[in-house]
């Protein structure tokens, strides 16, 4: 019977090695404050990165962890960006209440569409988000007496925030709100992830059938995360259309879910920083290719991924780590 | 009515034509490839290109577009999609989808962004009365070929040599090398014809579809439709599928405009959920 305990010991502790904050986590948070500071021209441009970041860090939750391959994650952005849009337009001015709102909303979004993502394999959930996304910017479009249709959501303009400060045109106070809207869900999200739920869903992840056979209902614990991540997707759209003030169709493009993925894969998954990581990578790749060649810059895009499949997505993610490694060994 | 019900006709067996390469690589093959209406892109751009720059007429230059869209496919079968066949399905997905941005600028870039308009011959122009219908000579056309086409298919695939060589390699890949079937040379050539008959799809019907640089990712969802709804047991499937959804399409349009293509993605989530393998499975397919 000892030895049950010793195990039960063992593996607590490894669970709390693994879930402990590293320095290289400090560092990074510390950074993104510090940029608040020293980089006061580069606010708008930041403000874009972290939104991105914390976008893709909702779909790190239903692809790293969940395992839900999807293409239309979009679809929770731009829902959440019109809702917060159409909030501040039409009577709900202050920020954070319409963030709450949001969440809620696409929350319920979530939870509706997680039920199509529970059967069938990879490629049915791939098609069916994929056409969800595609259903939603159809609508956004049809309801062009709401949305603006193409030409957009005009006159958003949110309270002052806590109502003592403005957004201003450089975009001061929306990254410090943007900055720490997204640590307060990642703090949550990092919650949720090493929580003993976050470990049963990353079982699911591993081995569905043999995770519902120790007792863990396989497709409760997909329906929690996928609501939650459209949740935060839905709060980073929200923090766009009130930062930026404005709401295209843009946001529900199919584009903008394959950018995402793109995002994702570059600064890995499964470990939640992969998506701030990718997004700052993608903004800086993206800037230089812009500049090279403004109209074609997708084509490039489009090169990046054919490699990163090519070479093999392990190898680049690992890569950082074997060159530590082989610099130790020198060393 | 009757002409609606013709031209939802011609429309499906374009889409048929296009998407049954991806029926055989996605639906039995298992390949994940969002790509499949680039080949399609080139087929048709390669039509505008003869056909209105050289002057070749337009029943020269579509076998060329077969010809040419099914080299394309091969050389890209041999050189990267080799590679992906065994990747997971995340990978796939990343490396189609970049192939179809690089295909998007790429066209962008040589040719330009505006829509392409073939020259057609004139009297492909014509109409003619049939039973109250008002029936396009052009659309006709499509139907005529569209449907010997299926049928050639059907019959390839279901009494040929190397239509049980594929069902085969298909099914079980190493027990068809054992049964020494050159499991490579299947797939490479099916590809090679699936991404042929793509281009003749796009090059007949870039009138009706319209040709821009915009093609493969705006008709991606519609032969992911064919596909998933058809199903992966042969050809009769994808061939019912996209007569359904080119007469549920264009019909929709013109009845039903307010709400566009709306039916469309509620039909293909409704029948993904209720056979998430397809309306026309087969038992033992993947």
């Amino acid at each position: 019977m000892s030895s049950r305990a010793e195990n039960i010991a063992a593996a607590t502790k490894a669970l709390h090695g693994v879930s402990r904050i590293r320095p290289a986590e400090i560092v990074f948070w510390l950074a993104a404050v510090a940029a608040f500071f020293f980089l006061p021209d580069q606010y708008l441009l930041l403000n874009e990165v972290m939104i991105t970041g914390l976008f893709a860090l909702s779909l790190d939750l239903v692809l790293g962890y969940g395992g839900i391959v999807s293409l239309g994650h979009a679809a929770f952005f731009g829902f959440g960006c019109y809702v917060a849009g159409l909030l501040t337009k039409y009577g709900v001015a202050d920020p954070l209440l319409g963030l709450v709102i949001v969440a809620v909303m696409t929350g319920l979004l979530g939870l509706l569409t997680s039920f199509l993502v529970l059967r069938g394999s990879d490629l049915t959930r791939i098609m069916v988000t994929l056409s969800v996304g595609v259903l939603l910017s159809e609508i956004g479009n049809r309801l062009a007496w709401l949305t603006g249709g193409a030409d957009g959501l005009q006159g958003v303009a949110p309270d002052l925030l806590l109502g003592r400060w403005e957004f201003d045109i450089f975009g001061k106070v929306a990254y410090a709100y943007t900055l720490a809207v997204t640590f307060v869900l990642f703090v949550i999200a990092r919650r949720f992830v090493f929580s003993p739920f976050g470990w049963s869903v990353r079982a699911v992840k591993e081995n569905a059938l043999r995770t519902s056979a120790i007792g863990i209902p396989v497709n409760r614990r997909l329906i929690v995360v996928y609501s939650l991540a459209a949740a935060i997707a839905g709060i980073a759209g929200a923090l766009l259309a009130q930062t930026t003030q404005f709401v295209s169709l843009d946001v529900l493009a199919f584009h903008r879910s394959a950018d995402l993925l793109l995002i994702l894969i570059i600064g890995g998954t499964g470990y939640l920083y992969g998506g701030l990581v990718g997004a700052l990578l993608f903004k800086l790749v993206q800037d230089a290719i812009a500049n090279l060649t403004p109209e074609y810059w997708e084509f490039w895009i489009g090169l990046i991924l054919v490699s990163i499949v090519m070479i093999g997505r392990e190898r680049i993610v690992g890569l950082p780590a074997f060159l530590l490694k082989r610099l130790r060994g020198v060393a | 009515m009757l002409t609606n019900l013709f031209d939802g006709v011609a429309y499906g067996m374009l889409l048929f034509v296009i998407a049954c390469g991806l029926s055989v690589t996605l639906g039995l093959m298992n390949l994940i490839n969002l790509a499949h209406g680039a080949f399609a892109m080139a087929g048709g751009y390669i039509t505008v290109l003869l056909v209105n720059g050289w002057g070749v007429p337009f029943f020269a230059a579509l076998p060329i577009a077969f010809v040419a869209s099914a080299l394309i496919g091969l050389l890209l079968e041999r050189t990267l999609y080799i590679h992906v066949y065994r990747k997971s399905p995340l990978d796939q997905v990343l490396f189609s989808i970049g192939l179809v941005f690089m295909a998007m600028s790429g066209v962008a870039y040589m040719i330009g962004s505006q829509q392409q308009f073939i020259k057609l011959p004139e009297f492909l122009g014509a109409r003619f009365e049939v039973l109250g219908a008002s029936i396009g000579a052009y659309r006709l056309l499509i139907v005529v070929v569209c449907g010997l086409l299926a049928a050639a298919l059907q019959f390839i695939i279901a009494r040929t040599r190397f239509g049980s060589q594929l069902r085969a390699a298909v099914d079980d890949p190493v027990v068809a090398r054992g049964l020494g079937i050159n499991v490579d040379l299947v797939f490479a050539a099916t590809f090679a014809v699936g991404s042929g008959l793509a281009g003749l799809g796009g090059a007949l019907g870039a009138e009706i579809l319209g040709l821009d640089p915009t093609f493969p990712l705006k008709y991606m969802v519609y032969f992911l439709i064919v596909v998933a709804v058809g199903g992966s047991a042969g050809m009769m499937g994808p061939l019912v599928a996209a007569l359904l959804l080119g007469i549920a399409d264009v019909s929709g349009k013109y009845y039903l405009p307010q709400f566009g293509s709306f039916i469309i993605y509620v039909l293909m989530i409704v029948v993904l959920l209720w056979r998430p393998q397809g309306l026309f499975s087969r038992a033992g397919g993947r």
